[in-house]
């Protein structure tokens, strides 16, 4: 490794062996950089992104979810790891590896702390937020201030980093990763390390691949994060015989600002209007009851509600009054003095859409709106209930906002043992293999989303990882 | 406060719109929160958080949307740009607006005008001068007072006229608590801490090196200031004459006001040669540069002149160093020493609107 400290595009050998490569330049892959690095292995990070992108979803991130039994830092309360547990079932519906899984939330206590050590800086819950306060630490600044941090102490440390790099192939014999070829600007480049820690996300950004399971419709979809997240390393793994785990045909979703950038839009294009309004499809029909629960327990169950209708687009639609109950968006809404105008302003059928507003304004009864509460405000009669804070549309000007569905994440991922080490197709570990992060999230997370809880996992099994591969290298 | 909207207004509007649906950097500084506060920007409103920004560069490294995002967004340099908007605004006399985008003609203009009016009046500039009065026999007693106090007033009217335009701009009467927030905030820089672990400047690194470098410049400035203000009472109520033995009030006020003030600009400007020119502003940069220059200019010729008050060098290091503090003086109310009033007025603003007692 001492041949090439710095930039390898500068100074290409043929071949680089260091102890650990790390596929992948997120907050999974910096964990076992920077863990690896201070057990004394020389590391090279390979990242697919350019510098500025560096950091695939994790740029995008806010907060991760840590257990604590007294309040800690900018943690309030307590989060104990049998109420953590239970969320997760929750979410999961049973979807998950309850050893993992509690590894996992044990091994979040010290998370904060790492992170502290590295330069990572915590800010108190963000406004609007405060149902996380007491579970969840929201990094200063969000995901890309932590990978800055992040990124100074593995340089500091020497670990040598190179950007625009991506894994292209990958000799394995046996199990055993021989060489690695990293695509750089200057060139291939062979890599023949002691242990490798596939980083590298999911592959939620690939649309072929979307395809294969979603046809035409996964052109419409939003992916959340980065474009970089293609999956060629998950493939590679797959292809060379390590265990899948999670369904290839599943992803978390959410509903967004229809008018969302391709790729990279985060958080800034959520909307959280659905509660508060009636949702149509481009046929101008309602399709789902919008009060079901409360959004944060809903949310995410919209992406996929919208993938699943026609064009994978709906229609966000309310009032003057309402529309001032939850966060602007990014975009400015679409307003117009009448149904018929806004449906025109959208691209509806202004009768459709007229109709389904006068049938879901007649069947509106109850009492109190109340956001905060499962209120009395419903429909009755209508094929598609609106269970809870549903009021007349009735006060221009009134309010639309096209929806998509974004593409947080996919559950398809390689199998991993209590310390992060691959499992193969045949049950056995992985020699020189392990996996943190996205790569390998659905151990756990086999379905649903526990906010934070994707940093969470990426952070332990990374650290799990670089120190496993570390121990591999140094025998 | 502004009226037109303007191309730097649009692009900072658009920015602090992304960041209301983003909110990541909330921790950073006073900014975020009073963008929270609000759905929308008016064009009085982006003045506000323009001069509540203290161009500390977090927000630009830490944003997932920074260029080469397709949304390119650079809040210090949208805000930068709305913040010398806003202060060309209060400019008065509004004919000399146009010297806030011209800072080094301004400035070496003023410096040199003063310079020769200094040097019309003086005497004996080839010969060393000692002795109470030793200053005076350069330049008349009656001269400096004419010069230095016509400067410093119209300075001062013009500053006022200025100020007084923002404090209009804060929409209601702040209470003393308020006062002293901002007092807090301005003399600390808490805004400039980054939310506690420093600034991103002059790279991406965290660092306290600019507030503390402005810390040492605007508090040598204020001993240096001092140093005047008990030299002119010296003289017009005491009757004792300048130059001043080295362990009188003035001259140790003024020494450490000196140091302090050039050891503040240096640092300032070595950052600013350094500085990553991502998240800046390039037009704005200018005024900046001038004004560090010239600060540092001040000091060094005041010390110098100090040091050498006994040689033939005193009678044109006396004129140098006059001609730098009048054509500051001129300048002032036309460049960078605006953000001062502007930012406090933005301070006391911030104060208001935080007093939950408003709400
Ligand atoms: C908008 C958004 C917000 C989110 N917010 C949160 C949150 O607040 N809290 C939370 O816990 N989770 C959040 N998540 C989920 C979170 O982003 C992930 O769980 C976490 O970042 C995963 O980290 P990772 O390192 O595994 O993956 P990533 O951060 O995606 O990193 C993968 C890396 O691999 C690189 N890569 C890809 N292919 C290759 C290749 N062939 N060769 C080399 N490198 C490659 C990529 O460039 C990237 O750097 C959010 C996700 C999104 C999209
Ligand atoms: C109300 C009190 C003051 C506040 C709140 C304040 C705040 C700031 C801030 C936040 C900056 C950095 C951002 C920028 O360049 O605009 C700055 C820069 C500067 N300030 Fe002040 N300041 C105050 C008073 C002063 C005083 C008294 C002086 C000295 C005369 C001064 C001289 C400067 C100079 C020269 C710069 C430019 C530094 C650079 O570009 O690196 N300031 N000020
Ligand atoms: S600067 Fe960027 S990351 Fe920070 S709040 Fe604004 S949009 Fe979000
Ligand atoms: S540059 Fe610094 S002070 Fe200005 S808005 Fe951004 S974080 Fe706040």
């Amino acid at each position: 490794m001492e041949s090439v400290q710095q930039t390898p595009d500068i100074l290409v050998p043929d071949i680089l062996v260091p102890d650990i490569l790390v596929i992948g330049g997120g907050h999974a892959a910096l964990a076992a950089a920077i863990t690896a690095r201070r057990l004394g292995a020389s590391v090279l990070v390979a990242e697919a992104a350019p510098r500025p992108m560096r950091g695939g979803n994790t740029r995008h991130t806010r907060n991760l979810r840590a257990v604590h039994d007294a309040p800690r830092g900018t943690l309030t309360g307590a989060y104990l790891e049998d109420e953590y547990w239970d969320d997760l079932l929750r979410v999961t519906h049973g979807q998950t590896d309850e050893a993992l899984a509690r590894m996992t939330i044990r091994a979040s206590a010290d998370l904060v702390s790492f992170l502290s050590d590295c330069g990572v800086r915590f800010q108190p819950s963000l406004a609007g937020t405060l149902s996380l306060s007491r579970t969840n630490a929201f990094f200063l600044g969000g995901g890309k201030a932590l990978l800055n941090a992040l990124y100074r102490e593995a340089e500091r440390l020497g670990v040598s980093v190179c950007y625009e790099t991506p894994a292209r192939a990958m000799t394995m014999r046996q199990g055993t990763i021989a060489e690695v070829v990293l695509r750089t600007p200057g060139g291939e480049l062979r890599v023949v390390p002691r242990a490798v820690v596939a980083a590298a996300g999911g592959f939620q950004a690939n649309i072929a691949w979307m395809r294969e399971y979603w046809g035409e419709a996964a052109e419409n979809f939003v992916i959340r994060g980065t474009p970089y997240a293609q999956g060629d390393v998950l493939r590679l793994l797959l292809d060379g015989g390590c265990a899948p785990v999670g369904d290839p045909t599943q992803f978390h979703a959410v509903a967004l600002d229809g008018r969302a950038p391709r790729f990279d839009g985060g958080i800034a294009t959520r909307l959280d209007s659905v509660p508060f309004s009636i949702v149509v499809n481009r046929d101008g029909q309602r399709f789902y009851d919008e009060g079901e629960d409360l959004w944060p327990k809903r949310y995410a169950i919209w992406g996929r509600l919208i993938a699943q209708q026609p064009g994978q687009v709906a229609f966000s639609i309310c009032d003057a009054p309402a529309a001032r109950d939850f966060m602007p968006s990014v975009y400015p809404a679409v307003t117009a003095p009448t149904i018929a105008h806004l449906a025109r302003a959208l691209g509806l059928d202004p009768l459709a859409l007229a109709a389904t507003v006068a049938d879901y304004n007649a069947a509106v009864r109850g009492g109190a709106f109340d956001p905060t509460v499962l209120d009395s405000c419903h429909t009755e009669g209508l094929a598609v209930a609106k269970t809870h804070w549903a009021r007349r549309i009735e006060t221009p000007p009134f309010v639309g906002y096209p929806l998509r569905p974004g593409i947080t994440f996919t559950y398809l991922g390689v199998r991993v043992d209590a310390t992060a080490r691959v499992r193969l197709a045949d049950g056995t570990p992985a020699p020189n293999l392990f996996a943190a992060g996205e790569i390998m999230a659905g151990n756990i997370l086999g379905r649903g989303y526990l906010a934070g809880f994707g940093m969470t996992i990426g952070g332990v099994f990374g650290r799990l990882a670089g120190e496993g591969a570390a121990r591999h290298a140094g025998n | 406060m502004q009226a037109t909207e303007t191309a730097a207004m649009a692009d900072a509007r658009r920015a602090l719109e992304i960041c209301n649906a983003c909110r990541y950097c909330e921790g950073f500084c006073a900014v975020f929160p009073a963008i929270e506060r609000r759905r929308e920007f008016p064009a009085a409103d982006l003045g506000f958080l323009a001069n509540l920004c203290h161009g500390c560069n977090g927000c630009y490294h830490a944003c997932q949307y920074a260029p080469p995002h397709e949304w390119a967004l650079n809040v210090p340099a949208a805000l930068a740009r709305v913040r010398h908007e806003s202060w060309s605004e209060t400019i008065r006399p509004a004919t000399l607006r146009g010297l806030l985008r011209r800072p080094l003609a301004a400035t070496a203009g003023a410096v040199l005008v003063a310079g020769l009016a200094a040097l019309a009046s003086a005497h004996g500039m080839a010969r060393a001068h000692t002795g109470p009065g030793a200053f005076y026999a350069v330049i008349p007693l009656a001269t400096l007072i004419a010069l230095g106090g016509a400067s410093f007033l119209f300075a001062l009217l013009a500053l006022a006229a200025s100020a007084l335009a923002a404090w209009r701009g804060l929409g209601g009467t702040p209470r003393p608590v308020h006062l002293l927030r901002a007092l807090h905030d301005a003399a600390t820089l808490k805004n400039l801490g980054g939310g506690g672990g420093g600034c991103p400047y002059p790279g991406e690194q965290p660092s306290a090196a600019r507030r503390h470098a402005h810390h040492a410049l605007a508090g040598g400035f204020l001993l240096a200031f001092a140093a005047t203000s008990v030299a002119t009472i010296d003289e017009h109520l005491l009757g004792w004459h300048a130059p001043y033995p080295l362990f009188s009030l003035p001259v140790l006020l003024g020494v450490a006001g000196g140091v302090l003030m050039l050891a503040g600009a240096a640092r300032l400007i070595l950052l600013k040669r350094v500085a990553d020119p991502a998240p800046l502003a390039a037009e704005t940069l200018a005024a900046d540069r001038v004004l560090l220059g010239l600060l540092a200019a001040i000091a060094a010729s005041g010390l110098v002149l100090l040091a050498l008050r006994g040689t033939v060098a005193m009678p044109p290091l006396l004129v140098l160093h006059l001609a730098l503090v009048l054509g500051f003086f001129v300048t002032m109310p036309f460049g960078k020493f605006l953000h001062g009033p502007h930012r406090f007025a933005a301070l006391v603003r911030d104060a208001m609107e935080r007093d939950p007692a408003r709400r």
